[in-house]
């Protein structure tokens, strides 16, 4: 059971790694994010079955700050969007040196 | 507790000195009274010409002074508006407010300083010879003690500083007194008053000082006053130019004067002179010649010799009195006083004594020269009083201190004389040209001429020291010429000196050498001074027509003071008439300083005094006698004032006479050879080269800006900006993180 | 007088109270800014009479007061009364000492970070004591002198001059490397504020350069302090120890690493002093400082560095820094500061530039004193530090007084105002003569003493030091003859004020302090008599063994 779950977890994660290098768009990278935060969330899970409930209270830990992090994340998209008209992160180079 | 570690310390230095109980008790008081004058008119001046400014000064700077109007009607009123007696500047003649008390306190303190100083005279000729070896020391209070450095504030009493105490008063008294009649219509009266009570209270530190610092705090402090008084009217650039230019030149004797006070802790760890004399013979030979060297770079400064002598002419700026009593009756006597004071190291080290005698010989000669071609009246005093200086030098330089001093003092009397004089006739052109709106110079000899007539008192009394510069007999400077130019050429025959070499020449040539240049000197002195003489009073009057009629004797305040003088410059030879002049008590004042400088002198003369034999002492006076009456003589005769014409139709002088005139170029020397050089430098190389170019450019801006800067731009070309490479990065680095750990 | 000061328990809480009594202030002013309404000065300058008007419950004379001068707020009389208030709470050290007790005096010793062997360790020695009092009285002059000069964001202002207060006092006292360092920082920031915000038109870069030379030196000092106090660390508990006295006692480094932690130290002293070549940031704080930084600055933030050398730098490190390399090197930098600082001072064409560089000169004989290490010369380094902070805090005040009126630094901008301001002439004279060095004055004394003592141990350097006493009078004499001297030709200058009651009132004190010094320094010279001869015998000792091992007659406590 332990190894099916993490199984599943890596690969979610490794979809999420691989969509936030690949992809150009904001809210693709974004969702890649809340991937892997959720593969995470999974390992967490199914660790808490034999080290008990403490990856369960993280867990939720994780949801409430991935919340926060999509309602501040999006918002700034939506600011991006409003300013540039695109959300192609490669138009997007402000910190260039 | 000051006044009771005061009584304390009196009690403990004086309790077996004979003096204790007498007037010398009272000697702190000397300088304390001038000091005293000195804050009252201060007080007097600043109070008068201070008007409070606004509260809020930064505010408004335009509508918030509503009374600056009034307020500058007071300034030109009675404030300093620079010019007062001298040069061509009328100025509303108004009188100060306060002049009335301060010429009350102004003379009135040097009169009570004069009065104890005779009193404590008195008190030591009571004292009695025997009991008077030491001198008497009086401890005020402890002023610097650091460690096993112990500087007192302490004043001592012998006879060397008395003598110098009595001239300072009684010379200073007469110069205040002349002082109330030659500035009475200056707007900064009181002021005067104050920088020369001042001037007096430090010189009297420096001749009553106990110790080398005390000497010098008053050393420095007569530098200040002539400072002050040269740039009395200082809205003049000119006079401005001149204080400053004597302060900084006699700040390079002060540096002689520091590194020898700091070589002579060094060497015997006191400052005292009763210390340094009971040690003085411990130090090393070369050891006391540089000493004595950087002392005498010291006198060279005061005293206005080769190479420092220049600001002295040019201190002519200040008031006339001030020359007289500064710039040439006392202060400018105080590098001959320090030599006189430090006769225990002089007569030590010879090469030093015969480089303070070719160096005064060289002075006389040079400065006399210069003076033969003046048209000032004052640069010609200016140039012959460093020429007499030069001869007190020659005399303290070869071991005749008491000559040295003598000269000073005679010299004080006539040099005195001559300024006041001067300044007497200063008063009556200027009074003359204010009266007739003229822009001519007061001072200089070709707008005089025929003077006798319109002040018979002042040419009486000026050609009576006329006649004692010029060493005629039996006037005051006939005596101590003589007494100087007789002791050079026996320390040539037979002295330390003598034995001595100086840059490889043996001393005796030199003595010779310098016997011959002052006698040159004396001649020239003589011509200089009859033709000062003639120009001014003798001949046609060229002043103008109108002026004429405005011609005459200064009030009595300042002939007075003159008459006084005038009979010191006749009668001052008897002071020391040496003993084959026998016309009253011989050698008074050689007998009065033999304790201070007795010891030194044997030194010199191998431990015995010089026999000369009467046909040598004979023809030495002989020769100076023909000297001076044929300087006169060759002045009367080639002089013809009646061919002179006034200073704005003058041609100028061609060849040689212009160098005289232009003395030598020595000013212009010094500007491009060591001024022009030091603020170039301190300007191109220094400050614009190093300051701001090596340090803030270079180091700076280029070095600590650029190098960071660098780094800054280089770490900023790895930023993309691209998310994608970020995140790139960020997962082969947590690849290679989690692979290392996983390797180990 | 000592009777009621030991009745009042003034030993135990004099040298706390001296660093809480300008933070208080420093509350008060901020409190009142915060509670008592806007500050009317922080409004801008163009409309003084709108923001005045605009305060709430203010007494209308006062309004008027502050639309006529266009200064607002009690700030400046929080400050002065905190000042003053400071300065006659310290006058009381000057009875209360005692010039024959070689130890720390008024102790007080608490612990602050037991987990790091932080303590609160702080106590003075004569040379302390000069500091202190010289410190107090300069800053109720310094805040009088800004009474009306700083008319923008006045709470600020003096609240940061408060806090600078703290800190200087507080590096003067420290006897805990630690707390030294606290302190050092704490004086740094105000100053940057007050240069960079009531500053002149170039404010910005001199503040910059101030803060990031200081901020250069004080971060190797920490490094150097951190090493000792880890060097010291109780071997039992492994906590580090940041006392000075156990430190001096008993530490022990290398040679090499005691040339290492002296050149921090060093750095961190001599930017402050500051030494050439290290003085370039020292001329731009001083011209774009309001008058109130510049005197502080010269008064007496340059003296923490010299105070720095005396306390901290040469007696933990003797072998390092009487090694005769650095000992030369050192000597030869100071003996170029005095001749190169007066002669770039002489070609100045901006007055507080030309005493800014003056500073250098004298500071280096400072440093001359102490490296030259007699009695005297480091008894006449304590002396010129005193007297540089009378003399040119003078001089920095009287340019400010000129400064108000005409808004020129420059000299030729004047000529001949000894007319029109008399007063003002006569006090700068009197204040240029005593910074020369005239006998007489207090300048004298210091430099006197300093060029003597060194005499006996490097006579050569001292000779050329001693130059400097012409050019010195060169530099000033040329200064105010240009300012005060010289024709009238300026006829803006015509309507120039003279100095009002405040501003001779200001003067007062410095004025008698150099005639009092210059006259009768005995008592001065005997207060500080015991800190220069254990400088010079710690110095001695333990520089010859090259240990720390120091006899039990000498040890400092």
């Amino acid at each position: 059971m332990l190894a099916e779950a993490l199984f599943f977890s890596a690969v979610l994660f490794t979809i999420g790694v691989v969509g936030v290098l690949t992809r150009r768009n904001a809210i693709i990278v974004f969702m890649c994010v809340e991937l892997m935060l959720n593969a995470v969330n999974l390992s967490f899970v199914a660790f808490s079955q034999v080290y008990g409930v403490a990856g369960q209270v993280f867990v939720f830990f994780v949801m409430t700050v991935a919340a926060a992090e999509a309602a501040v994340g999006l918002a700034i998209i939506i600011a991006l969007f409003r300013h540039r008209q695109t959300v192609n992160l490669q138009n997007i180079n402000l910190l260039k040196g | 507790m000051l006044p009771a570690s005061f009584a304390l310390l009196q009690e403990a230095a004086g309790v077996a000195h004979p003096l204790a109980g007498t007037a010398a008790r009272w000697m702190w008081a000397l300088p304390l009274l001038p000091l005293l004058g000195f804050v009252i008119n201060g007080a007097l001046s600043i109070v008068s010409a201070y008007h409070a400014g606004p509260a809020d000064p930064g505010a408004h700077p335009h509508d918030a002074h509503p009374s600056v109007e009034e307020r500058h009607e007071a300034h030109t009123g009675h404030d300093v508006t620079g010019g007062g007696a001298h040069g061509d500047d009328h100025h509303v003649v108004v009188r100060h407010r306060f002049a009335g008390l301060a010429t009350i306190i102004g003379p009135g303190v040097m009169v009570l300083a004069f009065g104890l100083a005779v009193a404590i005279f008195a008190a030591m000729r009571g004292a009695g010879d025997a009991a008077l070896h030491t001198p008497f020391v009086q401890r005020y209070f402890e002023w610097m003690p650091v460690g096993d450095l112990r500087i007192d504030a302490a004043f001592q009493l012998d006879q060397l500083s008395m003598v110098m105490i009595l001239v300072i008063t009684g010379v200073g008294m007469l110069i205040h007194l002349f002082s109330v009649g030659y500035m009475q219509d200056d707007p900064s009266y009181p002021r005067y008053f104050a920088y020369l009570n001042l001037f007096v209270a430090f010189m009297l530190v420096l001749v009553m000082g106990a110790s080398y610092p005390v000497m010098f705090v008053g050393w420095e402090g007569v530098g200040l006053c002539s400072y002050l008084l040269i740039g009395f009217w200082y809205l003049d650039k000119a006079n401005a130019d001149a204080g400053k230019k004597a302060f900084i030149m006699n700040r390079i004797g002060d540096f002689g004067f520091l590194v020898a006070m700091f070589m002579l802790y060094a060497n015997i760890g006191t400052l005292e002179f009763e210390g340094v004399r009971a040690q003085a013979t411990a130090l090393g030979p070369s050891v006391v010649t540089w000493i004595c060297l950087f002392f005498f770079l010291g006198c060279t400064g005061k005293s206005a010799q080769i190479p420092l002598y220049t600001w002295l002419p040019d201190a002519m700026a200040g008031p006339t009195p001030v020359s007289a009593l500064i710039h040439a009756a006392t202060m400018v006597t105080a590098g001959v006083y320090l030599i006189a004071r430090s006769n225990f190291l002089f007569s030590l080290s010879p090469v030093a004594s015969l480089t303070v005698v070719v160096i005064g010989a060289l002075t006389a000669i040079f400065a006399a020269s210069i003076g033969l071609k003046q048209w000032d009246i004052k640069k010609v005093l200016a140039y012959s009083t460093v020429s007499q200086l030069g001869y007190m030098f020659i005399g303290v330089g070869s071991g005749a201190y008491v000559s040295g001093v003598f000269h000073l003092v005679t010299h004080a009397f006539f040099k005195a004389l001559l300024f006041l004089g001067s300044g007497s006739v200063i008063f009556a052109m200027h009074r003359a040209y204010h009266a007739t709106h003229s822009a001519e110079d007061a001072q200089d000899m070709r707008n005089m001429g025929g003077l006798r007539r319109y002040m018979p008192w002042t040419f009486w009394l000026m050609l009576a020291a006329t006649l004692a510069i010029a060493g005629f007999p039996p006037f005051a400077g006939f005596f101590s010429k003589d007494a100087i130019l007789g002791t050079v050429f026996l320390r040539a025959r037979e002295s330390t000196l003598a034995d001595a070499h100086w840059l490889g020449i043996p001393g005796n040539i030199i003595l010779y050498a310098c016997y011959v240049l002052g006698l040159a000197a004396a001649f020239m002195t003589a011509v200089y001074m009859t033709r000062m003489l003639i120009y001014t009073f003798l001949g046609p009057n060229r002043s103008g027509e109108r002026e004429r009629d405005f011609l005459g004797e200064a009030p009595w305040i300042m002939t007075g003071p003159l008459l006084v003088l005038g009979v010191l410059s006749v009668a001052g030879g008897w002071l020391n008439l040496p003993e084959s002049i026998p016309i009253g008590r011989v050698g008074l004042l050689e007998h009065w300083l033999d304790p201070v400088v007795g010891e030194s002198t044997l030194r010199i003369t191998h431990g015995a005094a010089v026999e000369a034999s009467s046909t040598i002492e004979y023809s030495l006076i002989g020769a100076a006698v023909l000297i001076a009456l044929a300087g006169i003589v060759v002045a009367w005769v080639m002089l013809r004032p009646e061919r002179l014409v006034p200073k704005r139709e003058a041609r100028q002088e061609e060849g040689f006479e212009r160098v005289l005139a232009n003395k030598y170029y020595v000013d212009e020397i010094y500007d491009d050879a060591v001024v022009q050089p030091t603020v170039g430098v301190s300007r191109n190389l220094l400050w614009e080269g190093i300051d701001q170019g090596l340090i803030d450019n270079v180091m700076v801006k280029y070095i600590g800006t650029g190098v960071p800067r660098l780094f800054g731009w280089l770490g900023s070309q790895l930023q993309s900006g691209q998310v994608g490479t970020y995140a790139w990065v960020l997962v082969v680095g947590v690849l290679f993180v989690l692979g290392a750990f996983t390797i180990r | 007088m000592n009777g009621f000061l030991t009745s009042v328990g003034y030993d135990r809480w004099i040298l706390p109270a001296l660093l809480g009594i300008p933070l208080l202030g420093a509350l008060v002013i901020w409190l009142q800014a915060a509670l008592g309404g806007r500050d009317a000065g922080a409004a801008p300058r163009a409309a003084p009479e709108e923001s005045a008007a605009a305060r709430a419950g203010v007494d209308p004379r006062t309004a008027v007061d502050e639309i006529a001068t266009g200064v607002a707020g009690p700030a400046r009389v929080i400050a002065l009364a905190t000042f003053i208030v400071e300065f006659i709470v310290s006058l009381g050290l000057w009875p209360a000492f005692d010039p024959a007790d070689g130890r720390w005096q008024f102790p007080v010793d608490i612990a602050w970070i037991p987990s790091w062997g932080v303590r609160f360790t702080i106590g003075i020695d004569g040379m302390a004591l000069m500091m202190i009092l010289l410190t107090t009285l300069i800053m109720v002059l310094a805040s009088l002198g800004s009474w009306t000069y700083i008319r923008t964001r006045t709470h600020s202002f003096y609240a940061l001059m408060l806090v600078l207060t703290t800190g200087m006092l507080g590096v003067f006292m420290s006897l805990d490397l630690f707390l030294f360092y606290v302190m050092w920082e704490v004086m740094l920031v105000p100053m940057y504020f007050i240069i960079g915000i009531w500053g002149g038109e170039n404010r910005l870069y001199a503040s910059l350069k101030f803060f990031i030379y200081t901020m250069v030196g004080s971060m190797l000092m920490l490094a150097a302090i951190v090493y000792i106090g880890l060097a010291a660390r109780n071997p039992a508990t492994g906590i580090p120890t940041f006392s000075y006295d156990y430190i001096l006692q008993n530490v022990v480094v290398s040679p090499t690493a005691a040339l290492w932690l002296f050149g921090a130290f060093f750095m961190a002293f001599a930017v402050k002093v500051p030494m050439f070549p290290f003085h370039t940031w020292l001329p731009d704080a001083h011209v774009e400082a309001p008058t109130a930084g510049s005197v502080v600055l010269a008064s007496i933030m340059l003296k923490l560095g010299t105070f720095g050398f005396l306390r901290l730098a040469v007696p933990l490190f003797p072998s390092a820094a009487m090694n005769e390399t650095v000992r030369s090197i050192i000597l030869g930098l100071a003996v170029i500061g005095i001749v190169y600082g007066a002669l770039v001072s002489m070609v100045q064409t901006d007055f507080k530039k030309l005493v800014a560089y003056s500073s250098v000169s004298h500071l280096g004989f400072v440093m001359l004193g102490i490296f030259a290490l007699t009695v005297q010369s480091v008894q006449g380094a304590l002396m010129v530090m005193i007297n540089h902070g009378i003399s040119t805090g003078a001089l920095f005040l009287l340019i400010g007084m000129i400064y108000e009126r005409r808004h020129s630094r420059l000299i030729e901008a004047y000529g001949g105002i000894a007319r029109v301001v008399p007063m003002f002439a006569a006090l700068l004279t009197l204040v240029s003569l005593s910074s020369i060095g005239l006998p007489g004055t207090n300048g004298f004394i210091g430099e006197f003493l300093v060029l003597i003592g060194a005499f006996k141990t490097v006579p050569i350097f001292t000779i050329i030091a001693t130059t400097a006493v012409i050019f010195a009078a060169a530099y000033l004499l040329w200064a105010i003859q240009r300012i005060l001297f010289n024709a009238f030709t300026k006829p803006e200058n015509e309507h120039l004020a003279d100095l009002n009651p405040r501003e001779l009132l200001i003067m007062a004190p410095l004025v008698v302090a150099i005639i009092w010094l210059g006259v009768y320094p005995a008592p001065v010279l005997r207060r500080m008599q015991l800190s220069a001869e254990r400088f010079v015998t710690v110095v001695q000792g333990r520089a010859t063994s090259q240990s720390r091992v120091v006899s039990t007659g000498e040890r400092p406590r």
